[in-house]
C-alpha cells in the first residue's frame, strides 16, 4: 500500500481481427507511455503533471484516436476534445472543438490553472490558445491517410446492411468485400471500422494525490460540433482526493452512467475498494453500453475493468509490477 | 402518490435589498411559469413534455438569465446552453454555443431524439437547428438593457481591481451593488413527476457574465448541472464550477441510492459539501417528494404538488 501507481489507455474495444503488428505496435506505444510517466514519478513530479505529459505523448503519436491520428467528423476534418482533473481540490479543465492546438491535453490544463471557468470550446478554445502561445498547427496535421480511408468505410457501413463484410485494418480498403467478417459493433459501426480508441491517464504520486486526463478525436463520422464523453468531467474523467479516473467506449453510454464519477461514488459510499469498484460499476452501472475504465487509488492501487472485446492498456506500480495488455 | 413539479429562475447573491421592478416581474414569471407546468401535468402530459414546456416559457422571459435575457459574455455576445434528460430511459440531450436559437432547451430535446449523439455545439448546434427548422432569429433578440448595463459593471469591476491596489470588496455605489448581485444569477430550470413516477429535468442558461467566448458551465453537463434517474431529477443553478467539480446533480442521487436517505437529505448533504455562495438545486423524486436547497442568499423558486400545495420564494422560507 502506498507509493506511486499509473495506468493508460489506448481505448475499450479492440478488433479482434486487428493483425499482430498493429498490436505489438500499440503495445510498444503504451510501454513507451509507461516509460515517460514512470521517470517522471520518479523525479517527483506531481500527478497532475505526469498525467498530462503521458497524454501528450499519446497525442503526438497518430496510433491512437486522439490529437494526431483523430477520427474524424462527416465532414472529413478533426475536432478533438480533452479534460483533465486534479484530485486534490478537484480542479479540473476542458476543452471541446480543437482544430489546431497539437496538444488539447494542455490546452485543459490552461484552462483549468489560467482562467476561471472549467470548459472551454470551438472558437473560443481556439482564441484561448493563441493568447496562450500554445503550438497550433494545420487541421490537416492531425489527419492520418488511415483515417481517411476509415471515414469512408464508416460513411459506407452507415448505408448498407449488416451482412456485407467489411475489410479490416491494414488491407487496401476497396471499399466493401473483403475477406474477414467482423460482428462486433461499437457505436452503431463495425469495430473493425472503429474503434474507440480514445486515451487516457490516471496516476497516483508518492504524496497519494491522484489526477486523471483523456484525450480524444470522437466518434468517427459524428456530426461536427459533437461533444463525447472525454471532456466531460463525471463521464469521462473524474479525480478527487480518493481516485483518478479515466474513460473511453461508447460516449453516449459513458455519459448517461457518468462513468468516471461513479468508480469514485461507488468507493466512497459503498466502501469498496478500487478494484471491487471498477467491476462494480462496469457491470451493473454502465447503462446499456461498452467501455473500459482505467483507474488508480490514493493508496496506490491501479485497477482497470471493462466489458468491450479488449482495451489497450498499461500499468505500473512502484513496487515493480509493470503489465501491457490488448485483451 | 400524485404528481410533483419545481421550477427555479436562478440562485445567487440576491440582494434582500432587491427593489419591486426587480422582484416582481420575476415573482410573476415564477407564477405564470408554474401554472404552465400545472395545467400541463393535469393535462397527463409527459414530465419531459412538461419541462420542456416550462423552460421554453422561462427562455422567453426576459427577466431570467436564459434565451431572452441571457446574460453576455465578455465580447457582448449571447452563448446559451441547455440540457434535457428523461429519468426512466436516461436518454439525455445538450447544446452549447447557441446563439441563434429561440429555444436551447428545443434543441436539446431534438439532439437526444432525432440523434445518435447527446450534445452538439456551436456551429455544429446551429446547423442542426436549421436542418430541424427550429426558430431561429438575429442575436440581438435576446440581449436586453438590463444585461448590456451587467456586462458594462462586471467589466468595469475587473478594470478597477487591476488597475487599483484596492481590497477586491470594494465600495460599490449601491445601483451598482443591486446588479452586481444581480449578476450572479445564473440559470432557469425545471423537473417534474407524474403519478406514475415518470421523471425529468431540463435546465438552460445563458451563463456567466462577462464569461470568455466558448465558456461552458454546468447546464450542458450531464451530471453537473442535470441529472434523471428513475430515483429523481434534478437542475442545479450557481457557479458552474463549483457544480461541475462538485458533480452536483449526479451526487444527490448518488448519496440517495447508496446511503438510502431522502431526496430532502441528500440534496441537503450535497449543497452542505459545495462552497457557501456557489449553488442550488431543485428536485422531485419518483415518489413525489421536493427539495430545493441552496447556499447563495437566495433562488428564485417555485414549486407545486397534487395535493394543493404551493410555493413562490426567493430567499429562505420556513418550508425550504
Amino acid at each position: 500500500m502506498g507509493g506511486w501507481a499509473i495506468a493508460v489507455h489506448g481505448g475499450a474495444g479492440v478488433d479482434p481481427n486487428l493483425p499482430k503488428e498493429r498490436q505489438e505496435e500499440a503495445k510498444r506505444l503504451l510501454a513507451r507511455c509507461l516509460d515517460i510517466g514512470i521517470s517522471a514519478l520518479r523525479s517527483n513530479l506531481p500527478a497532475i503533471d505526469v498525467v498530462e505529459l503521458v497524454v501528450r505523448e499519446l497525442e503526438t503519436d497518430p496510433l491512437f484516436n486522439s490529437g494526431r491520428g483523430s477520427a474524424l467528423t462527416e465532414k472529413g476534418t478533426v475536432e478533438m476534445e480533452a479534460s483533465i482533473m486534479d484530485g486534490p481540490k478537484r480542479r479540473c479543465g476542458a476543452v471541446s472543438g480543437l482544430t489546431t492546438v497539437k496538444n488539447p491535453v494542455s490546452l485543459a490544463r490552461l484552462v483549468m490553472d489560467k482562467t476561471p471557468h472549467s470548459y472551454l470550446a470551438f472558437a473560443g478554445a481556439e482564441e484561448f490558445a493563441r493568447t496562450q502561445g500554445v503550438e497550433l498547427v494545420d487541421n490537416g496535421y492531425f489527419i492520418t491517410e488511415d483515417n481517411v480511408g476509415m471515414l469512408k468505410l464508416a460513411k459506407e457501413a452507415n448505408s448498407i446492411l449488416f451482412d456485407y463484410r467489411v475489410p479490416t485494418l491494414g488491407t487496401c480498403g476497396i471499399g466493401v468485400g473483403a475477406a474477414l467478417e467482423s460482428p462486433i459493433q461499437m457505436n452503431g459501426l463495425p469495430i473493425s471500422v472503429y474503434a474507440p480508441e480514445t486515451v487516457g491517464c490516471v496516476v497516483v504520486d508518492k504524496e497519494g494525490r491522484c489526477a486523471a486526463a483523456t484525450s480524444t478525436g470522437g466518434l468517427m463520422n459524428k456530426m461536427n460540433g459533437r461533444i463525447g464523453d472525454s471532456p466531460l468531467i463525471g463521464s469521462g474523467t473524474y479525480a478527487s482526493e480518493l481516485v483518478g479516473v479515466s474513460c473511453s467506449g461508447e460516449g453516449e453510454a459513458i455519459i448517461r452512467s457518468t462513468l468516471a464519477r461513479e468508480v469514485a461514488a461507488v468507493m466512497e459510499y459503498k466502501g469498496l475498494n478500487l478494484q471491487e469498484a471498477v467491476d462494480n460499476v462496469i457491470k451493473y452501472r454502465l447503462d446499456e453500453g461498452k467501455a473500459g475504465v482505467i483507474a488508480v487509488s490514493k493508496n496506490g492501487e491501479v485497477a482497470c475493468g471493462f466489458n468491450t472485446t479488449g482495451m489497450f492498456r498499461g500499468c505500473a506500480t512502484e513496487d515493480g509490477f509493470m503489465e501491457v495488455g490488448v485483451w | 402518490m400524485g404528481w410533483a413539479i419545481a421550477i427555479h429562475g436562478g440562485a445567487g447573491d440576491i440582494p434582500l435589498s432587491l427593489p419591486p421592478e426587480k422582484r416582481l416581474p420575476r415573482e410573476a414569471g415564477l407564477r405564470r411559469c408554474l401554472e404552465v407546468g400545472i395545467a400541463a401535468l393535469k393535462a397527463r402530459n409527459h414530465p419531459l413534455d412538461v419541462v420542456e414546456l416550462v423552460v421554453r416559457e422561462l427562455e422567453n422571459h426576459p427577466n431570467f438569465n436564459a434565451g431572452k435575457g441571457s446574460v453576455l459574455t465578455t465580447s457582448g455576445t449571447v452563448e446559451m446552453e441547455a440540457s434535457i434528460m428523461d429519468g426512466k430511459t436516461m436518454k439525455c440531450g445538450a447544446v452549447s454555443g447557441v446563439s441563434t436559437v429561440v429555444n436551447a432547451i428545443s434543441l436539446a430535446r431534438l439532439v437526444m431524439e432525432k440523434t445518435p449523439h447527446i450534445y452538439l455545439a456551436f456551429d455544429g448546434a446551429e446547423a442542426f437547428a436549421r436542418e430541424q427548422g427550429l426558430e431561429t432569429v438575429e442575436m440581438s433578440h435576446f440581449i436586453t438593457p438590463e444585461n448590456i448595463e451587467r456586462l458594462k459593471q462586471a467589466q468595469e469591476a475587473d478594470r478597477v481591481q487591476i488597475d487599483y491596489t484596492q481590497p477586491i470588496q470594494k465600495e460599490m455605489p449601491k445601483d451598482a451593488a443591486v446588479a452586481d448581485g444581480d449578476s450572479q444569477i445564473g440559470t432557469v430550470g425545471c423537473v417534474a413527476v407524474d403519478n406514475e413516477g415518470n421523471l425529468a429535468t431540463a435546465t438552460s442558461t445563458g451563463g456567466l457574465v462577462n464569461k470568455m467566448v466558448g465558456r461552458i458551465g454546468d447546464t450542458p453537463v450531464i451530471g453537473a448541472g442535470t441529472y434523471a434517474n428513475h430515483l429523481c431529477a434534478l437542475s442545479a443553478t450557481g457557479r458552474g464550477e463549483a457544480i461541475i467539480r462538485g458533480t452536483v446533480a449526479r451526487d444527490v442521487a448518488a448519496v440517495m441510492e447508496f446511503k438510502g436517505i431522502s431526496l430532502k437529505e441528500a440534496a441537503a448533504y450535497v449543497i452542505d459539501r459545495v462552497p457557501p455562495g456557489t449553488a442550488g438545486l431543485i428536485a422531485v423524486s419518483s415518489t413525489g417528494e421536493i427539495t430545493m436547497p441552496f447556499n447563495t442568499t437566495g433562488m428564485f423558486r417555485a414549486c407545486a404538488t397534487e395535493d394543493g400545495y404551493s410555493e413562490i420564494a426567493i430567499w429562505d422560507s420556513p418550508s425550504k
